[in-house]
C-alpha cells in the first residue's frame, strides 16, 4: 500500500491544514466577537480600546497569512 | 516556426488546449465563488468578475515551468500531437457533460482521463503508468474531500462557537468580508494551478510539433492566451455547477462560507506547495460538506454528495473512453474529423443546456423549489427526495418557467 498512499504527504497536509485552515477563520471570528460580541460597546456607545486592539491584532495575523500565501504562490513555491 | 512538421495540426491542438482551458475556467468558477454567491456576500455577476480577474492575475503570478499534467501517468514516449488532441477532446467532452448535468467534477481528472485513454488506444496498456495513475489520481481523489471535510468542519465548529453570542446581523455583515477575501485567494490559487496545466499541454504540443526545442520554457504568448481563456471561462460562469455547490449540498450562511473557503484555500495551497496535485473541485466540495457537518443542526444532502462521488470515480474512465474513441477516429479519418466531432458535440451540449437554463438570475433559487433551475438538478441527478413542491420561486424566473414548460 505504501506505493499508493503517500502517508507522509497526507500528514504534511492534514496537520498544518487543520491549524491554518481552521485556525485562521477562528481568529477572524475572535476579531468579530471583539468588535460586535456582548460587552463590545460601553454605555456611551464606544468600544473599549482593549477590544479594538484584540480585533486589530487578530485581523492583522489573518491578513499577514494571506499575504504570505500570495508571496508563496508568486515565488513559485508551490 | 522552423522545423514545424504539421503546422495546421499544431494550431488545431493549441486551439483545442485553449478550449479546454476555457471549460476548466467555467467548470471551476464555483469552487471559489459558489459559497459567496449562495450567502449573497457577492452578487453573482460581481463574483464571476472578481474571480475571472484573479484567475487572470494568478496565471501570470508564477512562471515556473508548467508541470506537464500527464507526467508520471503516461509514458512520455507515446505522446504525439494526435494523442494530445484526442486526450483534450476527451477532457472537454466530459467537462461539458458534467456541466450540463450540474455536477462539480474535476477538470484535471477529465484531462488526465482523456490523455490516458488516448495513450491506451495508441500503444496499449504499456503506455500507461498504472501505479502513477492510482497514486496521483485515484487515492488523492478519495483523500482530498476527506481532508477538506475535516478542516472545514473543525473551522466551522470553532467559528460558530466563538461568535455564538454575536448578533446574526453583525456576523453576516463582518463575515462577508472575510468570505470575499478567502474566496479571492481560492481564485488566485486556481488561476496559478490550473492555467499552468493548459500551458504545460501547449508546451508539450509545441515540442512534439517541433515548434520549440525540448528545453524551451513557456513562451509569453502561451501564458497570456491561457490566462485569457481561463478568465473568459470563469467570467462565463458555470452557473449550473455553482448552484449545485452553493445550494445543493448545504444551506450556507456567511460563517460557514468563510470556514469552507479558508479550508479550500489552505488545503490547495499546502498540497501544491508540497507538490501533490489535488483536485480543486474535490477540495472545494469537501469543504462545503464539512461546513454542514460542523454546524449544529445543519443538514447535509448526502444523497447529492453521494452522486457526486460516483461522478468523480467515473470521470477518469469516462474521459478515457472518449479519448480512446477520438484516437480511433483520428486513425480512421484524421485529426480534423476529431476536431469537427468536438465542435458538433460541444454545440449539441450547449443547445441541450439551453433547454433548462441556469444563469446569474436563477442560480440562487430554492433548491427544492419549482424553479426550472431546481428541475435541472432533480432530473440530472435523478433525485427522488427533492420532489416536494415548495413556494417562493423567484419572480425573475417566472418567464423562464413558462418558456421551459411550453412543448
Amino acid at each position: 500500500m505504501t506505493d499508493y498512499v503517500e502517508w507522509g504527504a497526507l500528514a504534511r497536509i492534514v496537520v498544518p491544514g487543520l491549524v491554518l485552515g481552521a485556525g485562521l477563520p477562528t481568529l477572524f471570528a475572535v476579531g468579530v466577537r471583539a468588535l460586535a460580541g456582548p460587552g463590545s460597546k460601553t454605555d456611551a456607545g464606544r468600544r473599549p480600546p482593549a477590544r479594538v486592539a484584540i480585533a486589530a491584532a487578530s485581523l492583522a495575523v489573518v491578513v499577514a497569512a494571506i499575504v504570505t500565501a500570495i508571496i508563496i504562490i508568486g515565488t513559485g513555491g508551490h | 516556426m522552423r522545423g514545424v512538421t504539421e503546422p495546421v495540426l499544431l494550431v488545431t491542438v493549441v486551439v483545442t488546449a485553449l478550449a479546454f482551458d476555457f471549460t476548466n475556467g467555467f467548470h471551476d468558477t464555483g469552487n471559489a465563488m459558489a459559497t459567496s454567491i449562495a450567502t449573497r456576500a457577492l452578487r453573482p455577476k460581481q463574483a464571476v468578475i472578481l474571480s475571472a480577474a484573479l484567475n487572470m492575475v494568478g496565471a501570470f503570478l508564477s512562471l515556473t515551468v508548467a508541470a506537464t499534467i500527464a507526467k508520471g501517468i503516461v509514458d512520455a514516449g507515446v505522446i504525439t500531437l494526435n494523442v494530445v488532441l484526442s486526450g483534450l477532446v476527451g477532457g472537454i467532452v466530459w467537462n461539458l457533460v458534467t456541466w450540463v448535468l450540474a455536477i462539480p467534477s474535476s477538470s484535471s481528472h477529465a484531462l488526465v482521463g482523456g490523455v490516458v485513454g488516448a495513450a491506451l488506444a495508441a500503444s496499449g496498456p504499456d503506455g500507461v503508468l498504472w501505479t502513477g495513475l492510482v497514486a496521483k489520481v485515484l487515492i488523492p481523489a478519495l483523500a482530498a474531500p476527506l481532508v477538506a471535510i475535516a478542516v472545514s468542519s473543525l473551522g466551522t465548529r470553532l467559528v460558530m462557537r466563538t461568535t455564538k453570542d454575536v448578533s446574526q446581523h453583525d456576523n453576516d455583515r463582518m463575515f462577508r468580508w472575510g468570505q470575499i477575501g478567502s474566496a479571492s485567494l481560492v481564485s488566485l490559487a486556481h488561476g496559478t494551478n490550473d492555467a499552468q496545466k493548459s500551458m504545460g499541454i501547449i508546451l508539450l504540443a509545441l515540442i512534439a510539433g517541433g515548434a520549440v526545442s525540448a528545453d524551451s520554457s513557456v513562451p509569453l504568448w502561451v501564458v497570456a492566451s491561457c490566462a485569457l481563456a481561463m478568465a473568459l471561462g470563469t467570467y462565463t460562469g458555470g452557473w449550473r455547477v455553482i448552484r449545485t455547490l452553493g445550494k445543493g449540498l448545504v444551506h450556507l450562511e456567511s460563517r460557514q462560507g468563510i470556514a469552507a473557503e479558508a479550508s479550500t484555500a489552505t488545503v490547495i495551497l499546502l498540497s501544491s506547495h508540497f507538490g501533490y496535485s489535488l483536485s480543486t473541485t474535490h477540495v472545494a466540495t469537501g469543504s462545503v460538506l464539512g461546513s454542514g457537518v460542523g454546524k449544529k443542526g445543519a443538514s447535509v444532502r448526502w444523497s447529492v454528495a453521494g452522486r457526486m462521488f460516483v461522478a468523480w470515480l467515473v470521470t477518469v474512465p469516462a474521459a478515457a473512453s472518449v479519448g480512446a474513441a477520438c484516437y480511433g477516429l483520428d486513425r480512421l479519418a484524421g485529426p480534423y474529423v476529431v476536431f469537427a466531432f468536438l465542435v458538433v458535440v460541444a454545440g449539441a451540449l450547449v443547445a441541450w443546456s439551453r433547454m433548462r437554463p441556469i444563469n446569474h438570475k436563477n442560480v440562487n433559487d430554492d433548491w427544492d423549489g419549482d424553479s426550472p433551475a431546481a428541475e435541472v438538478i432533480v432530473e440530472s441527478l435523478m433525485s427522488d427526495d427533492s420532489a416536494a413542491p415548495a413556494s417562493g420561486s423567484d419572480e425573475l424566473t417566472k418567464p423562464v418557467a413558462k418558456e421551459v414548460g411550453a412543448p
